[in-house]
Parts: C-alpha cells; sequence; structure tokens
C-alpha cells in the first residue's frame, strides 16, 4: 500500500521546540549527534538549555540525572545502542534508580541503521529498558505517534525511553497515543496482529492480505511497551484466539515474549513471533536488512495463515 | 631517518587509499569520509611499513597487532590492507553492502587483516591493552599498535585503558592520536575540550610525542622512537586535517559521515589524481 512516509526524528525535534517554548526549565543533552538525533533544533533556538557533552553517553547520563534531581524536566538523546547499550548501567543508577525525571530519546534503534552495521543495530534495547523498574518504554511507529508520545512522556515525573527510527516510516496512525492503552488500528476477530515501530505498517499490509482472503485480523499499535496494555492482549486472545507479534528487536527479549508472558496466566492462545532472531546484524540496505532477518511480510503472512491452521480455522 | 624512497612509496600507496576512499563512501551511499581521510597516513605507515604482518599467515601469533579503535575509518583500513595482499582489491566497492566483508565499522569476524572488531568508540585501547598483556605474558615480540580519535577521548572508557596500560607499564604498546580537531557536530574544543591532550597523555605514563600526521619521515621517527622506548607505553600525538586531501572536505565537520554525490566524488577524485 502507497501511504507518505515522515521522519520520526524531525518530529521529536520539532516536538521538543515546541516543550522548549513551553517549559522554560526544560534543558536537553546529547552526545555529539546532535544532527542525527535532532536535539539539534532545540540547540539551535535554546542555545543556553542544550548540551552537547561529546562522546561520554554513561556520563552524559548521569549529567542528566543530576539537572533533573533539581526539578528540571531533562531530555538526553544519543543512539539506541549507546543510550541504553554503552550507559545502561548509569542509566540503571542515576537516572532509574534516583527515579530522576530524565527522557531518554534514542533514535537509530533496530536494523534500519543499515550501513554502520552490527555494531550500531540495537536489538536488545527494549528488553534492558524494559527491565528497569519504574521506567516508562515507547516505541512510536510514526512521526505523528512521536509527537503525542514525546508530549505524553514531558507531562510526568520520571525516567521514560522512547526508541525512534533512522528511516523514515509510512503514517499509519491518526497520532491519538496514551500511555498504557495499545491503539487498534484495525477490526477483526480471525486473529490479532501486535506490533511496533516500523513493523506496524507491515502488520497492517498482512492484514489487508488476509483480508483479500476472507481472513480478517486485529491489528494493535503497542507503542507503549510499558506501561503495556494487558487488557487489550487479553481482550485480543479471548476474542480472536491467535496473535502474531512482530518487532525490530531480538525476538528472545521483547515484545513477541511480552505478549506470551502476558496472555499465558490469564487466557493462553498460540503467539508466533517475528522479530530477529539471536543473532547480531550487519551491513546492508536497511529494508533488505528487514527481509534478510525474516521480518518480510511474507513470513509474516506465512506465520499468520499457520496460525489459523493450528486454531482450526483454516484448513 | 625514512629514505627518500620509502617515503615516496608511502606517499603513492596513500594517495591510492584516499581515491579509494573516495570511491568507496561514493558506491555505498554512506559511510565517514572525513576521519578515513585524516588517517590516512597513519593506517598506511603502519600498514606498509611498521607492522610485522604477513598476508600470506594473517594468524601468526608473532605478529603486530593494529587497533583501529575509530573504526568507522574502516575504509582506510580496508584500503590499506587490500593492497597489502589482505584481500582482493576488487571487494572494495562492496563496502556495506549485504553479506561483504566489508562492514561499515571493522570487523574481524568478517575479514583476516582485522584485529578487533571496532565501532562503539571507545574501546579500542582497552583491547590493545589486552593484547599487549598477552604478548608480554607469552613472551612474544608482538608490538600493539591503536588509533584513537580525538571526539574518542571524551569518553572515560578512554582513559581508564589509558590509566591500565600506563600501570602496567607496557612499552609494547604505542597509541596513535588522530588529532584532528573536529568531531561529528564540530570542533572538539567547542564540545567537550580536551585540551591539554599531550599533558594528559603524559600524566597517564605515556611517553608523548608530537607530530604533523601528514608527514612520513615524522611519522616513521615517532614510531621508530616508539620502538626503542623501554619501560613505557608510547603516544603520538598525530596532528591531521579532517578531509585531508580534498579540498572541499578538509577541515569541514559536515564530512565526518557523509558520502560525495557523483559529482563530488569525480571533483574529488581529480584532486587525487584518480577517476571514479
Ligand atoms: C560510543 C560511541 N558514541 C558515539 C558514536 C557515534 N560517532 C561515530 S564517530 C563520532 C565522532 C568521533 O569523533 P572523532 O573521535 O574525533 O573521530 P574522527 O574525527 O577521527 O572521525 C561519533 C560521535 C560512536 N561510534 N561510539
Ligand atoms: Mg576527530
Amino acid at each position: 500500500m502507497e501511504r507518505k512516509s515522515e521522519s520520526l526524528r524531525d518530529a521529536y525535534g520539532k516536538t521538543l521546540v515546541e516543550l522548549g517554548e513551553r517549559d522554560p526549565s526544560l534543558v536537553v543533552l546529547d552526545a555529539d549527534l546532535s544532527g542525527s538525533t535532532r536535539t539539534a533544533l532545540f540547540g539551535k533556538r535554546f542555545p543556553d538549555r542544550f548540551f552537547n557533552v561529546g562522546v561520554m553517553e554513561p556520563t552524559m547520563m548521569t549529567i542528566a540525572a543530576g539537572l533533573a534531581l533539581g526539578g528540571r524536566t531533562v531530555f538526553a538523546s544519543t543512539f539506541a545502542v549507546f543510550a541504553a547499550g554503552q550507559a545502561y548501567n548509569t542509566v540503571r543508577q542515576s537516572v532509574g534508580y534516583n527515579r530522576a525525571n530524565v527522557k531518554i530519546v534514542a533514535t537509530h534503534g533496530g536494523l534500519l541503521v543499515g550501513g554502520d552495521g552490527g555494531t550500531h543495530q540495537m536489538l536488545e534495547d527494549i528488553a534492558l529498558m524494559r527491565s528497569l523498574p519504574g521506567m516508562t518504554v515507547v516505541v512510536p511507529a510514526d512521526g505523528p505517534t512521536t509527537r503525542a508520545a514525546i508530549l505524553a512522556i514531558a507531562s510526568f515525573e520520571g525516567p521514560a525511553y522512547v526508541r525512534l527510527t533512522r528511516e523514515n516510516l509510512p503514517v499509519v496512525t491518526d497520532g491519538t497515543f496514551a500511555l498504557g492503552r495499545a491503539g487498534q488500528l484495525r477490526e477483526g476477530t480471525d486473529l490479532t496482529i501486535v506490533a511496533i515501530g516500523s513493523m506496524l505498517a507491515r502488520a497492517l499490509d498482512v492484514a489487508e492480505e488476509l483480508h483479500q482472503a476472507g481472513v480478517e485480523a486485529r491489528v494493535l499499535d503497542f507503542a507503549s511497551v510499558k506501561p503495556a496494555d494487558e487488557k487489550a492482549l487479553i481482550r485480543a486472545a479471548r476474542e480472536t484466539g491467535a496473535i502474531l507479534t512482530m518487532e525490530e528487536h531480538n525476538v528472545l527479549t521483547g515484545l513477541g515474549a511480552l505478549v506470551a508472558s502476558a496472555t499465558s496466566t490469564t487466557y493462553p492462545v498460540p503467539v508466533r513471533q517475528i522479530g530477529v532472531p539471536d543473532l547480531f546484524g550487519e551491513s546492508g540496505d536497511p529494508w533488505k536488512l528487514l527481509d534478510h532477518y525474516g521480518l518480510s511480510q511474507k513470513r509474516a503472512l506465512d506465520e499468520a495463515w499457520a496460525l489459523l491452521q493450528l486454531r482450526g480455522k483454516v484448513s | 631517518m625514512a629514505s627518500p624512497e620509502v617515503v615516496e612509496r608511502l606517499s603513492a600507496s596513500a594517495r591510492q587509499i584516499r581515491q579509494d576512499i573516495i570511491r568507496m563512501t561514493y558506491h555505498a551511499g554512506s559511510g565517514h569520509p572525513g576521519g578515513s581521510l585524516s588517517v590516512t597516513d597513519l593506517v598506511a605507515a603502519l600498514v606498509f611499513h611498521e607492522l610485522r604482518i604477513d598476508p600470506e599467515h594473517p594468524d601468526w601469533p608473532e605478529r603486530d597487532r593494529l587497533v583501529l579503535s575509530k573504526g568507522h575509518a574502516a575504509p582506510a583500513l580496508y584500503s590499506a590492507l587490500a593492497h597489502r595482499g589482505f584481500l582482493d582489491p576488487k571487494v572494495l566497492p562492496t563496502l556495506r553492502e549485504l553479506g561483504s566483508p566489508l562492514q561499515g565499522h571493522v570487523d574481524r569476524r568478517k575479514l583476516s587483516g582485522v584485529e578487533a572488531s571496532t565501532g562503539c568508540l571507545g574501546q579500542g585501547i582497552g583491547m590493545a591493552v589486552g593484547m599487549a598483556l598477552d604478548a608480554r605474558l607469552a613472551k612474544r615480540p608482538s608490538r600493539v599498535y591503536a588509533i584513537v580519535g580525538d571526539g574518542e577521548c571524551q569518553s572515560g572508557l578512554t582513559w581508564e585503558a589509558l590509566m591500565a596500560g600506563g600501570h602496567y607499564a607496557l612499552d609494547n604498546l604505542v597509541v596513535l592520536l588522530d588529532r584532528n580537531g573536529l568531531e561529528t557536530d564540530g570542533k572538539t574544543e567547542d564540545l567537550m575540550g580536551i585540551e591539554p591532550i599531550a599533558d594528559k597523555f603524559r600524566a597517564f605514563r605515556y611517553d608523548t610525542v608530537e607530530i604533523d600526521g601528514h608527514n612520513f619521515p615524522a611519522i616513521l621517527d615517532a614510531l621508530a622512537h616508539a620502538r626503542a622506548t623501554k619501560g613505557h607505553p608510547t603516544a603520538i600525538v598525530a596532528r591531521t586535517v579532517k578531509g585531508k586531501g580534498v579540498s572541499f572536505m578538509e577541515n569541514q565537520h559536515a564530512w565526518h559521515g557523509k558520502p560525495p554525490n557523483r559529482e563530488e566524488a569525480e571533483r574529488a577524485l581529480a584532486e587525487l589524481g584518480g577517476s571514479l
């Protein structure tokens, strides 16, 4: 399907400026990637409230925490592999344990980083950040949701992690977003597809293909990874009987695991998971990489049919 | 003193590497020309002169090791390794393609001649310290060379590793700093100043020399000095120009992580005496 594509990073940068106008105490930090993360937009508008600290991600998080402990809202940005990976323990203690009001907005999550290769393709950040008590985790699928998510995390006191994608992504939502609530983009009762980030557009394409074949799939946007909308998952299990998850993350520890565990206690149904196998990434064309690592539309469609067969809905 | 023939040969190799960097990043449509061009002469001096390495026996235990801590300068090392016989130069245009051994950041699992996978800055010196300790424990004559960026020197990891090299008095370790003055977003001294950098190395117990990183006699002298130094690691602060050799890329941080388009690549190659 043809859709308009937008930069999530641009949406972030613009929303930051908006927030900066609204809250004169808000400060932003970056670690020498401000052009890429788009915090440079804020830096240009509010140079006194912008700290580009250079290549020191772990310490950037501690400085951010210190600023936040004085009562400010603090945004800190770099690539996901540095925000959640390089800086993990300073995020854990200085931000998480302190319950500091630091909003970590990480760009370049997942395989869509492309050419930079496996060292830079962060596939574990959702697992790492979701494991931290008190950490809100959001993975928007498009520009409008990015804007809404940034506004949402700025509106409460406490730490948050947002994962953005380097590539532009098709606009698939109307930008309504609430923490703890899954967005339902398509109604259906034969099967549910739960997706995040770049996979949401693919999920909708799979649902459309299924529809052509007479099968109706519900599609949930799970941008609010934590808090998770467990009610929506149980409802999906009960009403559709099978769930397919789609994510650009290590499949052992991401959305699929979350959905399987949330449903298993209350209403267990088969959950098939599309995600990156337990491997590091590699260099390549971003979109080819998705297919190469098994995140293709075709593979998702195959898994959907396998689920339907398992549930006796097709023979 | 380096002989004029050696200097002439290294200059020719460096010109070849710079042309390859432009062609590779142009074909890939992404990559880091600026920091590859600044480090070219250091890489050429090491790979074509200083390092005891053998493309026929890439795993020879007694070889010297080069760790490119600023792993984004991969094109410079790939080109040097290709012309030193570690891979077919025909592979160079596959930089960053799916399935290529030429990953965006150097990857030891995919290319022999690469001693350590890097890409996340700050980790190369520590691995070099480990390699130098390994050589010392095994009583091997191997020497270990780590190349770091100046933006990379903002990272605490760099200083922890430097401290370890000084503490263990690793005289088989040489740290080369590509002091091009720029990082991704601008000048290092505007973002987070690292000066006085030579004094910092000295305070961390490094025998420290400052040179022009584009002057082969000076580079070779510094490397010879390092070889003769006992009881301390050596740091070579090489003053360089980011984008060196391509007039419109020189000293422009905008060329840190941007590939040339076709017209720019042709212009750059004309300046370097090559073509697409
Ligand atoms: C830990 C880490 N943080 C951020 C980056 C992204 N990055 C790649 S190169 C670079 C700038 C490095 O500057 P410098 O060390 O001076 O490199 P050079 O000028 O030699 O290219 C940055 C921030 C990275 N690769 N690793
Ligand atoms: Mg530099």
